[in-house]
């Protein structure tokens, strides 16, 4: 799983109104090099939910996006590369998405997070 | 990438090995998924630097063909592990980068908008009748350029009606009819192989925001 997908990513437990966004635990993550499109990158800053990212980003411990980010900081090389890297190179391998709400657990395995729920929390 | 290309590739897929009627797992051939995705591709750009994703991506052959086509992320969902096993193997196997996620689509919950384009290959609902419908309503929830789908050509005049009345498309239409055809994967098939005439449709939500 991609930063990216997480950004997409809300808690779907019955009764959950927010549930954005879901607390990354990453216990392994790997990185591979995908190369930079800064037309995407432009475009897509708008949807991102930035202070999501950057939290997500630092539980795998990358600290190198700023708390806020605006559109003006993309004329940067510098800040389009780290926000490349966190967005897209990093795939969390295992661990956890928790539900901010109700603290449901939903285990990441073989990088492939678990949404399904059980019957009382749909 | 040429055409017969991509449907090389795709031919190259493993498929399921124990598919499951509850869920009415029917592979999507190389020939229709490479029809539907190049068309996506070269008549509308809706794949390249686009954020896809396949819906019940059984063993992935939609979303591997729009990475192949230069999507910049593709997400794939379904329900059932094993496909979603068969699906990474698959990426693993023509060295594409695809996200994987387990989750019923019925209770997918996603920011709107985000994707650009969902491709998918739903159940047709004969067997839960109203999953493809289910499908439909969510995608174009979440889609902000297109949907791209299958569905039986005897719904058209349903299909057609229900997306924009009730799913805010703004147009919904069919880009042209395919045989499918169903290997005997199940034992209640008699014939050998069934062949029925489906539609590939392009809806373009009201959201719609070009890139």
């Amino acid at each position: 799983m991609r930063l990216l997908t997480h950004n997409m990513l809300s808690s779907n437990v019955k009764g959950v109104v927010d549930g954005f966004p879901l607390r990354l635990e990453a216990e392994k993550w790997v990185e591979k090099e995908v190369e930079l499109n800064v037309d995407f990158l432009r475009h897509i800053f708008h949807k991102i939910e930035w202070k999501a990212l950057a939290g997500a980003a630092r539980a795998v411990g990358y600290g190198e996006l700023p708390d806020e980010a605006d559109a003006a900081m993309l004329d940067a090389e510098d800040f389009l590369r780290r926000f490349h890297h966190a967005l897209l190179e990093i795939h969390v391998e295992e661990g956890a998405l928790v539900c901010p709400d109700t603290g449901r657990r939903f285990p990441i395995n073989k990088g492939i997070p678990n949404m399904l729920l059980n019957e009382d929390e749909i | 990438m040429k055409l017969k290309q991509l449907e090389g590739l795709l031919g190259t897929l493993q498929q399921f090995s124990h598919p499951k009627i509850e869920l009415e797992q029917y592979p999507t051939g190389p020939h229709i998924a490479s029809r539907l995705l190049y068309t996506a591709e070269n008549t509308y750009g809706d794949i390249s630097g686009k954020i896809v994703a396949d819906f019940g991506c059984g063993c992935g052959t939609l979303g591997l063909a729009s990475a192949l086509l230069d999507a910049e992320q593709v997400i794939g969902i379904d329900i059932d592990p094993q496909s979603l096993e068969v699906a990474s193997e698959n990426a693993v196997d023509l060295e594409l980068e695809m996200d994987f996620m387990q989750c019923d689509i019925n209770n997918l919950r996603w920011r709107d908008h985000l994707v650009h384009t969902v491709v998918m290959n739903p159940p047709f609902g004969t067997r839960r009748k109203g999953s493809d419908i289910e499908f439909l309503a969510k995608a174009l929830k979440v889609a902000s350029c297109a949907v791209y789908s299958l569905h039986k050509t005897t719904t058209r005049d349903f299909i057609k009606k229900i997306a924009v009345r009730d799913f805010n498309a703004r147009t919904a239409e069919v880009l042209c009819e395919l045989r499918y055809d169903v290997p005997q994967l199940y034992k209640f098939h008699k014939k050998k192989e069934v062949d029925i005439a489906v539609d590939l449709w392009r809806f373009v939500p009201n959201a719609n925001q070009a890139l």
